[in-house]
């Protein structure tokens, strides 16, 4: 009997509470769903600040220049180092960005200005970019073994079958993301240009491509981040894990890349080379980062708003 | 000891390159350069080219090792280790895409036979010993010493038990966490083999860990009823982390892996040896010679700082028999 007169008046007073405070303006759905949407938000925060705290403390020990101009050893983990894998890693993104940046651009210029869509063949384009985007990395890595490293293509086991493997995961994602850039140019800016008399490559080259050249450019870094962070399809096609040499090149023989290393020595049990993994993994991190603020900074610095 | 080897791989290797540049001279070679070569064998130095290895994750820090001793007498051979698993290694050893191949087992009949398929032909030289550790969680003070017939009982296909208390009278009723290498590795094959009688034949809800050795290592550290089948040498470099068993061995008695027991053979059936695959198409080239002389001939020495068994001096005297042919 008390209980639920308590109760009753708890809630009544919950009850008047609230609409007072509905009364005075406050939305309270509102800044519920604003609250759920912080904690959310924090969730993705908390565990990326865990994942750095605990990669930076394991890895401080290791963090020193020799990680980044010493070979890998193995009879000595202390004076081991990244070289060889840091610059594979650099050979491989080169090749990647080689490639992808003219197919992924041209690919995007043919579908926004070129592309008539109410054709099947553009529309089976488009709908099969969209799923090339959602397949996982490892069936690249297989299709990479099968027809870049053996078969019809036959590179072998160098950093260039790396790259191309790469190149086909990272495709749609520059694709896509050039073509919001190209999207996100005003039509009245070609009107203009093809009013002038200049011819539809003439637009293309002079107009679209300069206004849409910083969203291209974030997009293609942040496929750039993607790629250079990928290690099965890597270890599929051949990147090795203990090499005491620089890459001959892009098309000889063997190389190894950061995250293929990482993996390597995180699973050897000698506690220094896990050390040793988590001083890389904070490289990558790093890596990531930097390339990740560049991108921002392009974006913000070139954007024009029309 | 590294320094008298070093002499004798030199001097062999000098005779392999001479065997093997005169075994190719015919072909398209020009006549005055093998005589060139030679003399840059001699010295030491003069050795440039690359040696591509892969295979078992267990034999690859060995190798490793192997390489980077090598690689300071020879800083111009580019010698790359690969970690695809015994079997991923045959796999691209008979594909003709590797020089060496590391095993921690003998080669199958069916990998031998995709070998012959694709004109492959090859060695098999012994270069360390390993025993295969029975792992254990160091809180459990119950299992000392397990037969062969009780920890299959824990793997078996059919049938296997998840409690320790039906392992033994006698054992706590504590859940049995297993963990294992994939079907990709020779350790695997060789568990599998020894403990269930037929290669591959294990239980299909282990927790498998790949080709990362570690990972099993972390895994046992994890439960108190946990074990798992792993290289010794992990155990050993892990520290305190994990605890191996004994292993009632054919004559009955309990005995526990080291380097005496694997080495005398009585920490049987669960200690192995070590291989690599020179093929034939990478023994033409002289920078493998001499790193396949190198490594069986420093073998004793490569183990030791690797964490590994040497051979023993039957096994020793089987590899420089077999070395000495390949050398002519």
């Amino acid at each position: 009997m008390r209980q639920s007169g308590r109760t009753r008046i708890a809630v009544d007073a919950a009850r008047a509470g609230t609409e007072s405070l509905e009364r005075r303006g406050i939305d309270v759905k509102g800044e519920l769903f604003r609250a759920v949407l912080l904690l959310c938000i924090s969730i993705g925060i908390v565990m990326l600040a865990t994942l750095l705290a605990y990669v930076i403390v394991a890895g401080w020990p290791r963090l020193d220049l020799s990680l980044f101009t010493e070979m890998p050893s193995t009879r000595d983990p202390n004076t081991s180092g990244f070289l060889p894998a840091i610059v594979g890693t650099l050979y491989v993104m080169i090749g990647v960005l080689v490639t992808t940046v003219p197919i992924g651009v041209s690919a995007a210029i043919y579908l926004e200005e070129y592309a008539d869509s109410s054709k099947w063949y553009n529309r089976l384009i488009e709908v099969n970019i969209q799923n090339l985007a959602a397949v996982p990395s490892i069936v690249f890595g297989i299709l990479g073994l099968a027809f870049i490293v053996r078969g019809p293509w036959g590179l072998g086991f160098v950093a260039f079958a790396g790259s191309l493997t790469l190149m086909m995961m990272v495709l749609p994602t520059v694709i896509i993301a050039s073509r919001e850039a190209i999207r996100g140019v005003p039509s009245t800016l070609r009107h203009a240009s093809l009013g002038l008399g200049a011819t539809r490559w003439q637009t293309v080259s002079r107009q679209v491509l300069p206004v849409s050249l910083p969203g291209i450019l974030t997009g293609t870094i942040l496929a750039m981040s993607r790629a250079i962070g990928e290690t099965a399809p890597l270890l599929l096609v051949g990147a090795t894990t203990f090499v005491r040499f620089l890459p001959e090149g892009l098309f000889d023989g063997a190389y190894s890349v950061i995250t293929v290393q990482i993996f390597q020595w995180a699973m050897r049990p000698q506690e220094e080379f896990r050390t040793l993994a988590a001083a890389g993994s904070i490289v990558l991190v790093a890596l990531l980062l930097l390339m990740n603020s560049v991108a921002i900074w392009l974006r913000n610095k070139y954007s024009r708003a029309y | 000891m590294l320094k008298n080897h070093k002499r004798a791989a030199a001097l062999i290797g000098a005779a392999g390159l001479a065997f093997s540049l005169a075994a190719c001279g015919g072909s398209d070679t020009p006549g005055d350069q093998p005589e060139a070569t030679t003399e840059g064998g001699e010295s030491g130095e003069a050795l440039s080219g690359s040696v591509v290895i892969d295979g078992s994750s267990t034999v690859a820090p060995n190798t490793e090792v192997a390489a980077e001793l090598f690689g300071d007498m020879h800083p111009d051979v580019r010698v790359s280790v690969g970690v695809s698993g015994t079997g991923g290694g045959f796999e691209k050893f008979c594909n003709g895409e590797t020089d060496i191949s590391e095993a921690s087992r003998p080669i199958k009949d069916e990998e031998a036979a995709t070998c012959e398929e694709n004109g492959i032909s090859y060695a098999e030289l012994g270069i360390a010993n390993d025993g295969l550790a029975v792992a254990i969680n160091p809180d459990n003070d119950w299992a000392q010493c397990l037969s062969i017939e009780e920890i299959s009982s824990m793997w078996r296909p059919d049938g296997p038990v998840d409690s320790w208390a039906d392992v033994r009278d006698g054992f706590p009723d504590e859940p049995i966490t297993l963990f294992g290498p994939g079907s990709d590795s020779g350790t695997f094959d060789f568990f599998t083999e020894e403990v269930n009688g037929e290669g591959g034949a294990i239980r299909a809800d282990y927790n498998d860990i790949g080709e990362d050795d570690f990972g099993a290592v972390q895994g046992v550290a994890g439960a108190t009823g946990a074990t798992a089948f792993i290289p010794l040498s992990f155990v050993e470099e892990s520290g305190d982390m994990v605890q191996p068993v004994e292993i009632v061995n054919d004559a009955g008695d309990c005995i526990a892996p080291s380097l005496d027991t694997v080495m005398d053979g009585s920490y049987n059936p669960l200690g192995r040896q070590l291989y690599v695959y020179p093929s034939d198409a990478g023994l033409e080239k002289p920078e493998v010679v001499a790193f396949v002389e190198f490594y069986i001939l420093n073998q004793a020495q490569i183990a030791e700082e690797a964490g590994f068994i040497p051979l023993n001096s039957d096994q020793e005297q089987v590899a420089n028999d077999a070395l000495a042919e390949l050398v002519g």
